[in-house]
Formats: C-alpha cells, structure tokens, sequence
C-alpha cells in the first residue's frame, strides 16, 4: 500500500540556527531534489524549502526504510547526528501529511498567517519536482489541490485580507483615502529602513513621482536618485506641501516639523484636496492636531501598529475558517486516494474480462467457417456484450467501496472470486 | 395587470435587496452581480408597469400619493443604475436598493383612489415635469447616501478605528466624486424640473408661480443644493462639509416632497391633484 508521507521542520520546531543548515539556495534544492528522487523505496517526491521551513514530502511503499533514509539524508546535509536532528522534525502520515501540506500552502502553518509568499514557494518546489520528474500521479493531484485550495481559502476567507506590516498598513490608508494612486505625488523627509519601504510601496502602486528632501541635501540626491525621483531643499518643505499627496516623514528632529498652522495654511492654496501624513518618526514630525483638519489623515508609528495588530487578530479569527476548508479538502482527497487503490484490481479485472471472450470468440469462430463477416461480428459483439456486463456490477460495488475502511476486505474478496492472484503469479513464469 | 407587473417588480427587488445585503455581509462579489442582474430585470418590470400606467391614465402616474411613491422608487432605482456603471460601487447597492424597497411597500399599502385627470395634466409638460423631478430627487438620494458613506469611512480612518465598514466601502475619493456628479446632474434636473412644473402651472391655473407651499420649498431645495454646488466649485469646498450638507439638503427635499404634500394645504397636494376641490 502506498503511504505519503512528509517529513520536515518549520519555525516552531527548530531555530533558525538548525533550520539555515539545511536551507537550500537554488542549485542546491535542484540536487537536493534529485538526491531524494535517488533514495530507495521513494517513489515520488518533493523538496520545499524556505527560510523558515524545510519540508520533504514524498510517497513510498516501505514506509519505514523511507523515512529512515531521508533522516540519514538531512542528517548528513546538516552535519548534524540523526538522533540530535529527530527532536526537530515532525513526520507526519497519510492524512495528516495531506493535512499539513494544505495547511502549508494555505499560509496557515506560517510566521506571519496568511503571508502570500510561501505559495509562490511551493509552487516553485513543485516545478523543480515536474522537472526532475518526481512527481506523478499522487503528488501530481495532491499539489494541484493544495494551490486551488490555496485560492479558495484566499478568496473565501479573511485570512489574507488586511496588511500586517507598517508599510502595507500604510499604502492600503492611501488607497482608502485616494482611490487609484495613479499619479499621486509623495514628499519623502528623512530617510530610514520602513519610511523607503514604504516610499517602494507606493511607487509599485503607481504613485506618479517621489520628492526627496533631508537637512543634507547631499543624502537628498543620494535617495532621490535611488526612487528616480527628484531631490528638493529642506526649507522648500511648504511649498512642495502644495503639491504633493502623501508626505513620509521619518526625520530624528525633536521638534516637529510640520505644524497645525501651517497646513491649514496650505489646505486653501490645495483647494482642500487630501493630504496624508504618514509620520513614522519618534518624537513625531507631525503635530498631531494636524489630524483634525478636515481632508488631512494623520497616521503615526503608534496608529500603524495599532491596526496592524487589530489586522493579525482578524486573520486568526478567520484562520478558524480557513481550518474547516481544509478539514474538508483532506476527506475529499483520502477519498480520491482509496479509489487509487481499487483501480490495479479493476483492471486486472478487465484485462482477464477480455482475455477470456477474446479466446472464447476465437475458438467459436474457428469452428463456424460458413458465417458471414457480418454475423462474425455479431459473435464478437455478443461475446464481449456479456463478459462486459457481467463485470458492470462487481466494478462499481468496488467503486463504491473504496472510500471506506472496508474497502481492503472487499478487494480481497473480489480478487479471490476472481482468482486474479494466482493468475497473476501465473502469467508471471 | 398592472398590479402583476407591481408585484413582480417588489418581489424582485425584495430578493435584490436580500442579496445586496447578504454582499455587503458576506462579500461573496458573485451574490453582489447577481443582485445587481435581478434588481435590473426589476427596473425593466417597473419601467413597463409605469408606462402601462400611463397608457391607462392618459397622464403621468404619479398623481397620487401612492402612485408617486412607486415613481420615486423607480427614480432611486434609476439614479442607482446610472451610477453604479459610471463609479461601479456595487455597496451603493447595498445602501440604495433597500429604501426603494420600503417606498414601493409603502406605495402598496396605500389603498387607491380614483384618479380624474384634469385636460391640464395631459400633454408633454406634465410628464417631463415628474420625471425631471423625481429623477432628480432620485440622484440626490444617492448623493446623500454617498454622503453618509463618506462620513462613516472618514470617521473611520480619522479616529483610526478600521472597523468593518473600512475594507467594504470604497475610498474617500470615490465617494466624494459621487456626492459631486450626484450635486451637479441632480441640480440640473431639478432645475428643469421647476421650469417644466411653472409650465404646467400656467397650462393649468395661467399663472407660472404662485407661491404655494410647494414651489416655495422646492425653491428652497433649489437654494439649498445651489450653495452647495457653488461651495464645490467656487470655493473648493469637498469631503466632509459637502458631505454634511448633501445630507441636510436631503432632509429638506424630503420635506418637500413628503411634508408639503402631507402635511399642508395647496394646490400641489395631491387631494387637489387627485382632482377633488380644496376644503
């Protein structure tokens, strides 16, 4: 009987310190890959691997050795002693395999719930896998459900709605308030990590062109140049506040530099088009009055965090969602499975089917010289018409069977009715 | 047949209405376009049955109370369907279709009355007249809705509290483009509405104003919304002033339209309309 079965560690079970050790680069998976394929008793598999997680997903008929051969195999990739390297893994079967990697696609098994990249990853497990050709029947079908459940839970449930960094957070406000960014200026003050991730956000968003400005207008040209965008002067800040749409401002300055006054000011010479202040600076750059004026947003450090954790609680709520999607993937795919395993019996039922009213047809036909080629085909056709429909009924009780746990007594059963071991062993000398 | 067509258009719109909030809920998009499919195969249903009534009447149906109701649903409707394939909000649904829903109940609720068509009401000023009107009133709902959702999305991301409306509304800058377009094209009809209702009034008593209290409140709904475009416009006005006013305009429209026609006495309530003499 095949079993699948997937042995890896993710983020929970063992430190990055183990886990680097057997993240594989690109080439590296590529062998890797090949390596497992090599191992005996592995009849498919596949290798994912990503920073936080290293899975080896495979199928085999000797479910023990399998699994003993790839401990060895991490083992030796790792360095470390298979008996130091067991405490980190988890190895799970049949369904709870099937379970696992559904639940790995859907993002609910990573760091961060719902992070869309760990799909792209699989999937480009799965290529590397089609290419060595690794994969087949099972796994083949068992990919393909996990990225089309990937997609429903996606869609179906919360689980990937909301942005769970600062920098997410803060260009999903600015669609909000804007709509399309298409062609919205933004003025960058100060430079830092999150405020240039966040400047990236909008550009990939379409915001039509980035201002840079800083007290050093040299470190202004500097990142001006690195976002295609244009560097101005630190004191032309309120002019260019006529013009912009969104204003990143993450500066050290203990004061701040943006007043109440001061954009009321600018509000008329805007007409009262919205401006949106995402201030990430501590002490903040931006009065917090400011807020209050009508068609200005105001979002500090502290208001971007607030709803980045309002945003992770609501993916775990719908996480519970997305557990009951999968509850109900894994039966239909066990169910796939079983029929799997009546399929061999099955044919080996029609193939005897055939070889008996082939060679009853034969021996009729070669006493019966006078028929017409006409009529030769009525006893051909009559022949196979009744093998065929004496075999309706056993086929689909089968069938029918497979999903369930009594589905191996029924095999044997049919297979004894039908002599088709012996026959096999036969046919074999 | 024309109580066929009513009730096929209210039952149609009743499961339109169901599953407009069942997409706001839910956020199944299919339900959302399949509501929408349902509320306009409604809309052509409303349509026929207004066009029957006018065939029968010889005059535009909306000279009773109950037959103006079911009118201005079907302006709602109107000014919804337009708006929707300009912006394509489909939550507009959501928020729209449901007080059209309640005016054609209350329209069915109201037992009818004969009608005597004065030879004033025939003719072309009349029905231009209702529909300029209440096509205009219908656009000035859906500005005023805008309006409301653009207050309760402001509030959201202004008091930075995301609560469930913020993913399913649409962003600032929609919803005050839609109070705009809605401003602009509903002040236009009714505009042409109240030239077109002077016509009639001089058709049907030879003068073209008379100060009753009907076109006295609708020149002050008229004032109203002509502030408001002119803020817009002229003085940059937008978000939430225009918001708070598109409402308050709204409030006075619907007093105009309900409140006059109820609660006071001339010659545009519908008793004298319905063609029985004032007291």
């Amino acid at each position: 009987m095949i079993r699948i079965v997937d042995i890896g560690m993710n983020h929970e079970t063992a430190p990055v310190q183990v886990r680097e050790l057997l993240s594989f680069g690109k080439e590296e998976l590529d062998k890797a890959a090949r390596d497992i394929q090599a191992i005996k008793n592995i009849r498919e598999s596949i290798v994912l691997s990503t920073c936080n997680r290293v899975e080896i997903l495979f199928t085999t008929e000797r479910e023990k050795e399998a699994k003993q051969s790839i401990i060895t195999f991490l083992s030796r990739v790792s360095g470390i002693a298979p008996d130091d390297l067991k405490p980190f893994l988890y190895i799970y079967d049949d369904q709870e395999a099937i379970r696992h990697l559904f639940r790995v696609g859907a993002s609910l098994d990573s760091m961060i719930l719902g992070e869309p990249q760990i799909l792209g990853q699989v999937k480009d497990a799965y290529r590397i896998a089609v290419d060595n050709k690794s994969s087949s029947v099972i796994l083949n079908r068992l990919m393909h459900r996990t990225f089309s459940l990937a997609k429903r839970i996606r869609t179906e449930t919360g689980i990937a709605g909301s942005a769970v960094s600062i920098s997410f957070a803060a260009v999903e406000l600015a669609k909000k308030i804007f709509g399309e960014l298409t062609g919205k200026g933004v003025l960058l003050i100060g430079a830092g990590e999150m405020a240039e991730l966040a400047a990236t956000y909008l550009l990939n968003n379409k915001a039509a062109r980035i201002l840079v400005t800083n007290r050093t207008f040299a470190r202004a040209v500097d990142l001006a140049e690195q976002f295609q965008g244009r560097a101005v002067r630190f004191d032309e800040i309120e002019s260019q506040l006529l013009k912009v749409d969104i204003v990143i401002s993450s500066t050290a300055s203990p004061e701040p530099i943006i007043s109440f006054d001061q954009v009321r000011r600018i509000m008329k010479g805007r007409r009262n088009r919205p401006l949106f202040f995402i201030d990430i600076a501590v002490p903040r750059n931006v009065e917090s009055r400011v807020n209050e004026i009508g068609n200005v947003f105001v979002y500090d450090i502290d208001d971007l965090k607030g709803i980045i954790d309002d945003n992770l609680s609501k993916r775990q709520a719908e996480a519970v969602k997305a557990e009951r999607i999968v509850d109900e993937e894994v039966i239909k795919f066990s169910e796939w499975l079983g029929t799997l395993e009546v399929v061999p019996t099955i044919q080996e039922l029609q193939e005897k089917c055939e070889r008996i009213y082939q060679g009853e047809v034969r021996k009729t036909l070669s006493s019966l010289k006078d028929l017409t080629p006409y009529e030769r085909k009525g006893v051909e056709t009559m022949a196979k018409s009744i093998a065929k429909k004496l075999l309706n009924d056993p086929i689909l009780f089968l069938k029918r069977k497979s999903a369930r746990d009594s589905r191996d007594l029924y095999l044997d059963i049919a297979r004894q009715l039908f002599n088709l071991d012996d026959e096999k062993k036969k046919r074999r000398k | 047949m024309d109580i066929v067509f009513f009730r096929l258009t209210l039952s149609l719109y009743f499961v339109a209405t169901a599953g407009f909030l069942y997409f706001i809920i839910r956020r199944r998009k299919k339900v959302g376009l399949w509501s929408h499919r349902i509320l306009l195969l409604g809309f052509a249903l409303h349509t026929m049955f207004l066009l029957l009534g006018y065939y029968r009447l010889g005059a535009v149906p909306a000279l009773s109370f109950k037959s103006s109701l079911a009118f201005f649903s079907w302006a709602i409707v109107a000014a919804y369907i337009i708006f929707q394939a300009k912006f394509r909000i489909m939550v507009l649904g959501s928020f729209v279709i449901p007080l059209s829903v309640v005016l054609m109940i209350l329209s069915s609720t109201i037992p009818i009355t004969p009608v005597t068509v004065r030879p004033a009401f025939k003719g072309i000023w009349l029905p231009l007249h209702a529909t300029t009107s209440l096509l205009g009133d219908g656009i000035f709902v859906i500005a005023c809705i805008a309006g409301i959702m653009y207050l309760i999305q402001e509030r959201q991301i202004k008091t930075k509290r995301l609560g469930a409306f913020y993913s399913r509304l649409p962003s600032l800058n929609i919803l005050d483009s839609i109070n705009y377009h809605a401003i602009s094209y509903g002040f236009l009809l009714l505009t042409i509405g109240m030239i077109t209702g002077s016509i009639v009034a001089q058709g049907a008593h030879g003068t073209y104003w008379r100060w009753d209290p009907k076109e006295v409140w609708s020149l002050l709904t008229w004032l109203c919304y002509a502030v408001l475009l002119h803020q817009r416009v002229a003085i940059g006005w937008r978000g939430r002033r225009s918001a708070l006013m598109a409402i308050g305009c709204f409030f006075i429209l619907i007093f105009t339209f309900l409140g006059v026609n109820l609660l006071m006495e001339g010659y545009h309530s519908f008793e004298s309309l319905e063609g029985n003499p004032l007291p």
